[in-house]
């Protein structure tokens, strides 16, 4: 039967007269519990819609049920701040620059799709969190993105990783958005569940902030973009039910992955910009999961007031799609905006120049309610912000599993270390070939990084750098950083040391670090271990916040990363936002100039826990990560953004995964100059934990000639403890008396990894 | 007199910022160019930037050809008009028949984003006179359909004629036939570059500046014209 015969819709007169008609929510996602709630809303059973409209926004994608009691604390715990314009709840959060400039910038997940359909999943991703800085008012100006994947050399990383890396490529460089860094690493907790997030990056001037809000009755609302087919029913939200609605059993055999058309999304941006600048743009909310249920309940949710929408005003690319499949299309390339009668016109016009679709479907109201018609039949009555606003929230158990203790006893202190020259040598040149510290390149070289003529630093450095502004030189940093064994092995800490390097690395180019976004990947929530991880990992990084002084905008959160009862490592995956006040005088992490000192800033301990060697060269992983010292680093960014600007340093990069070996062999390639270094005091071969441990809160830095006395006052006034290491120059990395590898030498190592796993 | 230079923006376009960003700093007046107006605005150049017009649907450039600009602007092409058509520009400017051959897939069928040598072959266009024959430049690349083709004879052809603009000086990155880089017509008004010289205008923001040239080149010739 057709969906388009309306005498067999569900209507809400039917659904009063039919209380007892059994429904699918179970196979909709939402518990017996949930079901219930919703008849004590409605004061009646749904009907098929309503269904539809409550099983997508109250599923964990979308209403944070399991997460949202936890994420209170980023709010509860912010730091004092002027800058934030927008915050948490809205699409982006957004963040004043100066200058009259805001920037509105967030992360997140694509990971579940990325796996099924690698190249269209990680497409789409592109094009969701586009949409997410266009409906804040933004024009999106950058893109990065942070990928895992299971072993490098594993057959189906050969499946998933060129086709996400593809997928980002295409859609990215089609819409016209530059690549400027991200994250690449591989680990055998991510095979079957591979990590694809992507930020956006968003600039604007501060009156053109938009929000997502139905206000005015009267108002219109119009339905912008692709038309809405039956592909994604479901898909980032809830499975697809074949008994589901009217379509009949063809509906379950549509793809959960939607397709992306990122020509269609580069009109969008386009033409939402111009409605925006024309000021005929009241409120705005893209289309993201749960398509038309999610833009049409949180605008009316947003604005406190009521709406009317004729769901059979809806273009489709299928006409046999009924009113609930149309509720919970994820059709890729839609916006929806609120516009004034008066307006409409004007609006119109403007899309039509850009040859976007643009369709009246409804009006807002004043009832305080969300109505939806299908050809003159009520099939949706519901309060908005009831499936907006106010899903299910559940405090799910939680406990330390219980192999967490004996995990954090297994130092890595019992592995074999290299201790001679030679061992050294060999060590560096195996982990700068690893692939989780190889060169990305394989994977950066597919993205367009010059794009808009904007970009100052992109992929191999340790941020992202664009200018905002031409004439003032004002410009934005962004580094986006993860590490899942530290997470592993103490979440608490994982987080706090993710985002303390996305912090430093802002600083190493001298910006001056100012907000965060995050990505929270976990497994199930329903697995009290992982529910433990996720709430040491929140708090953790809601604690660090505060102490740094740096907001959390917004962010994302991925449960269900897991295959049977394997889950990933605790994942939090956090962006940190600087302003640079001149990009001209941008720190890059690359040794160019011969004769500068080389120095190492910050405390060095013996910290192997979680590192780099002990997983790349004994499979190893125990112990505790690497001491969280928050005073330090914000010391440490401090003297890095004043030396930047007092124009001190020739190079700067932090130091991290594989320690200062990894970071003087990445300065020295980046660059083109050799170094020649030592360690006051150790024999020749006992350098082990000089070179490969991974204490956070350090970076190295090359001076620039001449400035050696006053940049040691500066670090002296600041408190951060330096030791002089050498000077760059040469062709060789050369650690005195034990070993030298030539420039030619590394770059073979580091470069040819990749190229040999992927063609 | 300044010289004005129009910039096409087709939808899709993506370079069309960066390249009146190029036409500025050459020191002309960058006018705006709309794909849907049979209007050229009396420019007296032109310029096809680089983006993937109509999401390259069908083939790259065979739909931008059709567009209503384009029937103004080929005529002017075909009397005269300095043009230059970079990446998906020299690919529509190939489809419309203004320039030889056609830009397939690169080998390796990936997208290929990086800094690359170019080497100036003819340096007597409008678009390369300030550059001296043989010069060799450092430009981007940034495309997944870059590599040219054409028959024997046309190479041979273009070759014979001095229309090849520029050859990629390393190693060749995307299967080019001859390596070639740019080509031109045979007047050597109408040029076509794979490479962006609009993203080579200013060492903060690309790998240098060796790409100003086109444009002063272009700046030039109008001037004294």
């Amino acid at each position: 039967m057709s969906a388009q015969d309306t005498g067999h819709q569900d209507t809400v007169e039917r659904a009063a007269a039919t209380p007892d008609r059994p429904q699918p929510h179970a196979e909709l996602g939402l518990t017996g519990e949930e079901y219930q709630r919703i008849i004590e809303v409605l004061g009646r059973r749904p009907t098929d819609a309503e269904l539809a409209i409550y099983s997508v926004m109250w599923s964990e994608h979308c209403s944070y049920k399991s997460s949202r009691a936890h994420l209170r604390q980023f709010a509860d715990k912010a730091p004092p701040t002027t800058a934030l314009l927008a915050g948490i709840g809205q699409n982006a959060g957004v963040v004043d620059i100066g200058q009259g400039y805001a920037v509105t910038f967030k992360v997140e997940s694509h990971n579940h799709p990325s796996y099924v359909e690698p190249f269209q999943g990680a497409a789409t991703g592109v094009g969701g969190i586009v949409r997410d800085i266009l409906a804040m008012g933004a024009r999106p100006v950058a893109v990065m993105d942070s990928l895992r994947f299971g072993p490098a050399d594993a057959p189906d990383t050969r499946r998933v990783l060129p086709g996400v890396v593809g997928g980002i490529s295409f859609y990215g460089n089609c819409l016209g958005l530059p690549n400027i860094g991200g994250e690449l690493a591989f680990d055998a907790c991510y095979a079957g569940n591979p990590l694809v997030n992507v930020l956006c990056l968003g600039v604007m001037r501060h009156e053109d902030l938009k929000l997502a809000a139905a206000t005015g009755p009267g108002n219109l609302v119009v339905l912008l973009g692709s038309r809405t087919g039956p592909d994604g029913i479901g898909g980032a939200s809830v499975l697809a039910s074949a008994s589901f609605g009217g379509a009949g059993g063809e509906g379950a055999k549509r793809p959960s992955v939607q397709v992306g058309d990122p020509f269609m999304e580069k009109l969008l941006v386009e033409c939402g910009l111009e409605l925006y600048a024309a000021g005929l743009v009241v409120g705005v909310q893209d289309l993201g999961a749960a398509g038309v249920a999610c833009a049409t309940t949180e605008l009316a949710a947003g604005g406190g007031t009521g709406m009317r929408v004729r769901l059979d005003s809806v273009p489709l690319r299928d006409a046999s799609l009924g009113p609930a499949e149309i509720l919970m299309s994820e059709s890729q390339e839609r916006m929806m905006a609120i516009v004034e009668p008066a307006r409409l016109a004007r609006f119109l016009g403007i899309c039509a120049k850009w040859d976007v679709l643009a369709t009246v479907i409804g009006e807002v109201t004043g009832t305080g309610r969300l109505e939806m018609t299908w050809h003159g039949d009520v099939v949706v009555d519901i309060p908005p912000a009831s499936a907006a606003d106010q899903g299910p929230v559940y405090l799910r158990p939680a406990q330390c599993p219980p192999g967490q203790a004996a995990l954090q006893a297994d130092e890595p202190s019992r592995l074999a270390r290299p201790a001679t020259g030679p061992e050294l040598r060999s060590t560096l040149l195996v982990l700068i070939s690893a692939p989780n510290a190889s060169d990305p390149g394989w994977v950066t070289e597919q993205y367009d990084r010059y794009v808009r003529g904007n970009t100052v630093l992109a992929a191999g450095q340790d941020a992202g750098l664009v200018r905002v502004d031409e004439q003032t030189s004002l410009g934005v940093a962004l580094a986006i950083d993860g590490n899942g064994r530290y997470g592993r092995l103490d979440p608490y800490a994982g987080a706090q040391l993710a985002l303390a390097e996305a912090y430093r690395n802002v600083a190493a180019t001298g910006a001056r670090p100012l907000a965060v976004t995050n990505c929270l990947n976990f497994g199930s929530p329903e697995d009290p271990a992982v529910m433990w991880q996720f709430t040491e990992a929140v708090r953790g990084l809601a604690d660090a916040c505060l102490t740094l002084g740096v907001p959390v905008t917004g962010g994302n959160v991925s449960f269900y990363n897991q295959t049977g009862e394997a889950a990933i490592h605790p994942t939090p995956v956090v962006g940190v936002l600087g302003v640079h006040d001149d990009v001209r005088r941008r720190l890059s992490t690359g040794f160019r100039r011969a004769g500068c000192r080389v120095v190492l800033l910050g405390r060095s301990e013996a910290e192997f826990g979680g590192s780099l060697w002990a997983y790349v060269a004994h499979g190893h992983l125990g112990g505790r990560p690497p001491a969280v010292d928050l005073a330090a680093e914000r010391s440490l960014a401090l003297l890095l953004t004043e030396a930047s600007r007092r124009g001190l340093l020739e190079a700067a990069h932090d130091v991290s995964d594989g320690g200062l070996a990894v970071a003087l062999a990445e300065c020295c390639l980046a660059g083109g100059q050799g170094a020649v270094v030592g360690f006051p005091g150790r024999r020749p071969g006992e350098e082990f934990a000089d070179l490969f441990g991974e204490s956070a809160a350090r970076a190295v830095v090359a001076v620039r000639p001449g400035a050696e006395a006053e940049f040691a006052a500066l670090s002296e006034t600041g408190g951060v403890p330096v030791t002089d290491l050498g000077t760059t120059g040469g062709a060789s990395l050369e650690v005195t008396g034990s070993f030298a590898i030539p420039l030619e030498e590394l770059a073979a190592a580091h470069r040819g990894t990749l190229p040999a796993l992927f063609g | 007199m300044t010289a004005r230079v129009g910039v096409i923006t087709f939808p899709g376009s993506l370079d069309d910022q960066d390249a009146v960003r190029a036409v500025r700093r050459a020191g002309a007046t960058a006018v705006p160019l709309w794909h849907g107006d049979r209007d050229l605005r009396g420019v007296d150049a032109v310029v096809l930037p680089g983006g993937f017009s109509y999401g390259d649907y069908l083939r790259c450039g065979a739909i931008a050809r059709f567009a209503p600009v384009m029937a103004e602007l080929v005529p002017a092409a075909r009397v005269g008009l300095p043009v230059l058509g970079i990446c998906n520009g020299f690919q529509i400017l190939c489809e419309a028949r203004l320039l030889p051959g056609a830009l397939t897939r690169n080998r390796g069928l990936r997208f290929i984003s990086r800094a690359v040598k170019t080497r100036i072959q003819n340096a007597s266009t409008p678009w390369t006179s300030d550059y001296a024959p043989g010069q060799e430049l450092t430009l981007v690349i940034k495309n997944i359909d870059g590599a040219y083709v054409a028959d024997p004879a046309t190479l041979a052809g273009l070759e014979a004629r001095g229309q090849v603009l520029a050859t990629y000086a390393g190693a060749n990155p995307n299967g080019s036939a001859d390596d070639i880089a740019g080509v031109c017509s045979e007047s050597g008004t109408v040029a076509g570059l794979m490479p962006h010289p609009e993203h080579a205008i200013d060492p903060l923001t690309g790998p240098g500046d060796d790409g100003l040239g086109f444009f002063t080149s272009a700046v030039r010739a109008l001037v004294s014209a």
